[in-house]
């Protein structure tokens, strides 16, 4: 039996009926993604590591949990100790972490096993993974046509069926915006869900960590063990945590979902307006009953986001200074020249510009301007979405304004093109909220995804409309062709 | 004579927390480069900052001890910069919401009377590491066991009007940290050190004239120099017709001069944002009043509570409680004899005059409580002299070795034996005849003589009172 295109829970049952042992799906998954390296979704394999695991899973089989023996692979800016960790970076390609990140270990601790580390855009910049120094990834769907951003290289190999799942992270739309591109399912939770202890930051404020997976379901059941409050981040939230599994099939008769009037949906492709309407009819035939909702300071969005993750990101990015760690530079004149020439060889044009941005947005005569002033943007963002949440339960908005586009297509000339592409996902990162971003059919053969955006702290109830959507659907069953990438 | 000197200072007190400000790893001074370092301390890719709030106790007793106001909710900054010593590329401080705002030191003037001197604020922040660059050829050393050391870093008003002034500021910070167990004080591991704002006017003049900023001065002698060095520049300069120019200098105690450091070293915009990292750490009511319950007794009641428990004169008392070193030597000492006045008086003369010799502390000296006190003890039971004991005490002090220890050693135990005495005085008195006689016809002076050749004999061990009223004996 192919392990192929299988979830989690799928290879749940072929685990525990001896379908399979733990050492032969690792060894096929490690097959699997080598017959498929063409897609250049793994920056590092974890080859011996994973299958020793295996073995010591089959040999206490007893103790098996849900995700006992089950393959994962992580995104590149997880720590993950003593397995190279690059975020797709050259400064950072010759990194072995000495520990790992909380959301890491939690998924190893449950019995998973990580098979690699996913290729990803340079630090998380970017929405088409065409920023990594390691070289794009084909969307599976389509050869030649990103994954989407920045967790591409997640996005793709569970969309190519060679792991169930993989982790991600969200600063801006990093999670969903590839889950759609991909068809898949990928979740961003609340700020703070998550420990950030481990993740390699970007923007502090903003990033978030998540799973991708073939289904909601999936999803509740990885985002179960990730999640927790871990004193390592004081940014983690202290809270009780349910169970996500045990709401997914709650009946959502009478719940309200809201439409954003601002987000003008009808200058969409008229395709991607037409899946939106069909998973709407889909909604209300399920007892839905949709309210339009404004957002007057959602216009802000973007702009307010690349004002603060940059600035974010400016100082974040300051330790790679080739001092202690990552690349240095052969034969530095002086200190000043080790900084320079370390640091221009070894970031990649997208992160040194987000660096300038973020240098310009804070600097003496500027801050008030620009991060201040974006920082108020930003509060005014997240008194929307509770005047909103005072009347609507979820809301839904398309995940991306188009599909996966060819490499090279977007933003070579204007970047502003290419940020644009994160219009839908950015606000949720603004306003700290939890969103799920679950395949609603294709445009052109290519995938596209619906977001819905839950309150504070309701995973449960975006997963629940996710998996009621997927028990009256097939979109996240359909599985790309990929008879080009060998 | 016609211009006026006004400074301000910027004092760094490192917090004598275990750990440091945002990790867990070890403050303690002087262990191998780099062993007091973790995740967190080096800055690696992913790790966050946590809090440890006994750095914030400190700064709120320091803060309740000048009469500030205390911010119960603080909020940290990054202050952005490159330097190889400071791992992050920034450093974690506060800008705009100190701990400690407000409140007032007193400091005593050479004449006796009292200046207040405002304080601005205070505020909690984490020290850097150290940059070694002598000790590999064509190579600079980085160690980061300083860094993340918590510090307070409290700025006076520019309100001091001489260099004496600064050192008697630096002298009431020192004794106030350290009476508060808020900082070890030691000036010359950096545990307390402070830059010098300096500038002149002409006496009268409302405008404040230009200033230069001292940079990290590590002792009181050296605060008193730098600044009257930079004094003198100054009035030459405008003197000179010449302007001052607002810089960094760095001060030189070998050639005694102050001088601009490199522009690089200081020329940044620091571009300070809230640090997104750290959550506000708020401090609850019931922790403040935790701290006002544990306040740590100060100088002056200190001095009140010796003369009465230890019956002490108000002179002993204010000195032994003058500084927080010697006035808990004292008090460990006591608890071991009887004698108060006397373990005072060694604390305050013989012991103080070594100390001052070294230019170090009493913690920090060889000597321990227990020692001392069985010294005295050893003194007050006539086991020795006073005279045995002073060179008893140079043996503990340079070997810190038990008196019990060294008397047994050199066997230095006093002779009080009246027969062992007798003899020696009877070998005395043998040996001398001449003197016998002139003693014996009116020359009393020459008594003197006669116990100095008895110490001699018994190299200073015979108890004297014995020795003097045996010789009257023998001599009449």
């Amino acid at each position: 039996m192919s392990i192929q295109f299988k979830s989690i829970l799928e290879l749940r049952a072929m685990l525990d009926t001896k379908a399979i042992s733990a050492e032969e799906l690792t060894k096929e998954t490690l097959q699997l993604a080598s017959k498929l390296e063409a897609l250049n979704c793994f920056v590092t394999m974890n080859k011996e590591a994973s299958i020793k695991k295996a073995i010591e899973i089959d040999q206490n089989a007893a103790k098996n949990s849900v995700l006992s023996g089950i393959p994962l692979g992580q995104k590149d800016l997880f720590c993950t100790e003593g397995l190279r960790t690059t975020c797709s970076s050259k400064i950072l390609s010759n990194f072995i972490p000495p520990y790992s990140a909380t959301a890491v270990s939690n998924l190893e601790a449950a019995g998973s096993i990580t098979i690699g580390k996913t290729n990803m855009d340079e630090f998380a910049m970017g929405s088409s993974n065409e920023t990594s120094f390691f070289g794009n990834v084909h969307n599976p769907w389509k050869k030649g046509y990103v994954p989407g951003g920045s967790s591409g290289g997640s996005a793709a190999s569970v969309a190519a069926g060679i792991i169930p799942a993989a982790t991600g992270t969200d600063t801006g739309g990093s999670i969903r915006q590839p889950a759609a591109h991909c068809g898949i399912t990928g979740i961003k939770p609340t700020y703070g869900r998550v420990s950030r202890w481990g993740m390699i930051a970007f923007a502090s404020s903003l990033d978030q960590a998540g799973p991708l997976a073939r289904t909601a379901e999936d999803c509740a059941i990885l985002l179960n063990i990730m999640s927790g409050h871990d004193p390592k981040d004081t940014t983690s939230l202290d809270v009780e945590s349910h169970d996500l599994t045990q709401s997914l099939n709650k009946s959502l008769k009478g719940l309200k979902f809201g439409i954003v009037k601002e987000f003008n949906l009808g200058d969409l492709d008229t395709e991607v307006q037409k899946r939106f309407e069909d998973s709407k009819v889909l909604y209300e035939s399920l007892g839905v009953e949709f309210v339009e909702v404004s957002l007057p300071n959602i216009s802000a969005s973007v702009p307010t986001y690349y004002s603060i993750a940059p600035a974010e990101c400016s100082s974040n990015l300051s330790r790679f200074d080739g001092i202690k760690f990552g690349h240095r530079t052969e034969q530095p004149k002086d200190l000043a020249d080790l900084y320079i020439k370390s640091r221009s060889e070894g970031f990649g044009d997208e992160v040194k510009r987000r660096i300038l941005i973020g240098t310009y947005a804070l600097s003496a005569g500027y801050y008030d301007a620009y991060y201040k002033k974006a920082q108020q943007v930003r509060r005014l963002i997240k008194n929307d979405f509770e005047n909103a949440f005072n009347s609507v339960d979820l809301i839904m908005t398309p995940t991306s304004p188009n599909t996966a586009f060819g490499f090279g297509s977007k933003g070579s000339q204007n970047p502003v093109e290419l940020y644009l592409e994160d219009l839908f996902t950015i606000s949720a990162n603004l306003a700290g909220l939890p969103a799920i971003s679950i395949p609603h059919g294709t445009v052109s053969s290519l995938p596209v995804g619906l977001q819905l955006i839950g309150n504070f702290l309701r995973e449960d109830q975006i997963l629940n409309a996710g998996h009621i959507f997927q028990q009256h659907s097939e979109f996240h069953l359909m599985k790309p062709n990929m008879e080009d990438f060998g | 004579m016609t211009w006026e000197t006004v400074i301000g200072l910027e004092a760094h007190v490192q917090l004598s927390t275990k750990t440091k400000l945002f990790s867990r790893a070890s403050t303690t001074f002087g262990q191998s480069p780099n062993t007091n370092v973790n995740l967190i301390d080096c800055g690696l890719p992913g790790v966050l900052p946590s809090v440890n709030k006994e750095a914030f106790y400190k700064a709120i007793r320091f803060g309740m001890a000048v009469g500030s106001q205390i911010n119960q909710t603080s909020v940290f900054d990054r202050k952005n910069y490159f330097y190889p010593d400071l791992p992050k590329g920034y450093q974690i401080t506060q800008m705009d919401l100190p701990i400690v705002l407000g409140g007032t030191i007193d400091i005593e003037l050479e004449d006796g009377t009292n200046k207040t001197i405002n304080i601005t604020r205070a505020h909690l922040e984490e020290d850097a590491g150290k940059s070694i660059h002598d000790e590999f050829e064509g190579y600079s050393a980085i160690d980061l066991n300083r860094a993340g050391t918590p510090l307070l870093e409290i700025v006076s008003e520019p309100e001091l009007s001489n260099a004496k002034e600064a050192v008697a500021y630096m002298k009431a910070l020192h004794q106030l940290v350290t009476f508060l167990d808020v900082s070890d004080g030691n000036m010359s591991q950096g545990s307390l050190r402070c830059d010098a704002n300096v500038s002149i006017r002409k006496i009268g003049d409302p405008i404040l004239g230009t200033r230069t900023e001292i940079k990290n001065i590590n002792s009181f002698r050296f605060i008193e120099k730098a600044i009257n060095f930079e004094i003198k520049r100054q009035i030459k300069q405008l003197e000179k017709g010449e302007s001052v120019t607002q810089e960094t200098r760095l001060y030189d105690s070998i050639k005694d001069e102050t001088r601009p450091m490199r522009s690089k070293e200081f020329a940044n915009d620091y571009r300070y944002f809230p640090e997104p990292d750290l959550l506000p750490v708020v401090i609850s009511d019931k922790e403040m009043q935790d701290i006002r319950d544990n306040f740590p007794e100060l100088p002056k009641d200190k001095e009140l509570r010796f003369a009465s428990e230890f019956g002490l004169t108000s002179y002993d008392s204010k000195i032994l409680a003058s500084s927080k070193a010697m006035a808990d030597f004292f008090e460990s000492s006591a608890q071991e004899l009887k004698n108060y006045s006397l373990l005072a008086n060694w604390l305050i003369g013989e012991i103080s005059a070594f100390l001052n010799k070294d230019n170090v502390e009493i913690h920090e000296s060889k000597l321990t409580p227990l020692n001392l006190a069985m010294l005295i003890n050893r003194i007050d039971d006539q086991t020795i002299s006073g005279k045995i004991a002073k060179s008893i005490f140079e043996e503990m002090y340079s070997s810190g070795k038990t008196p019990d220890e060294i008397i047994d050693d050199q066997g230095l135990q006093q002779i009080s034996d009246d027969g062992e005495i007798e003899k020696i005085i009877n070998s005395v008195i043998k040996g001398n005849p001449t003197q016998v006689e002139g003693y014996k016809n009116g020359k009393d002076k020459l008594f003197g003589f006669f116990v100095g050749q008895v110490m001699k004999e018994t190299q200073g061990k015979a108890n004297p009172q014995v020795v003097n009223e045996l010789l009257k004996k023998k001599l009449s």
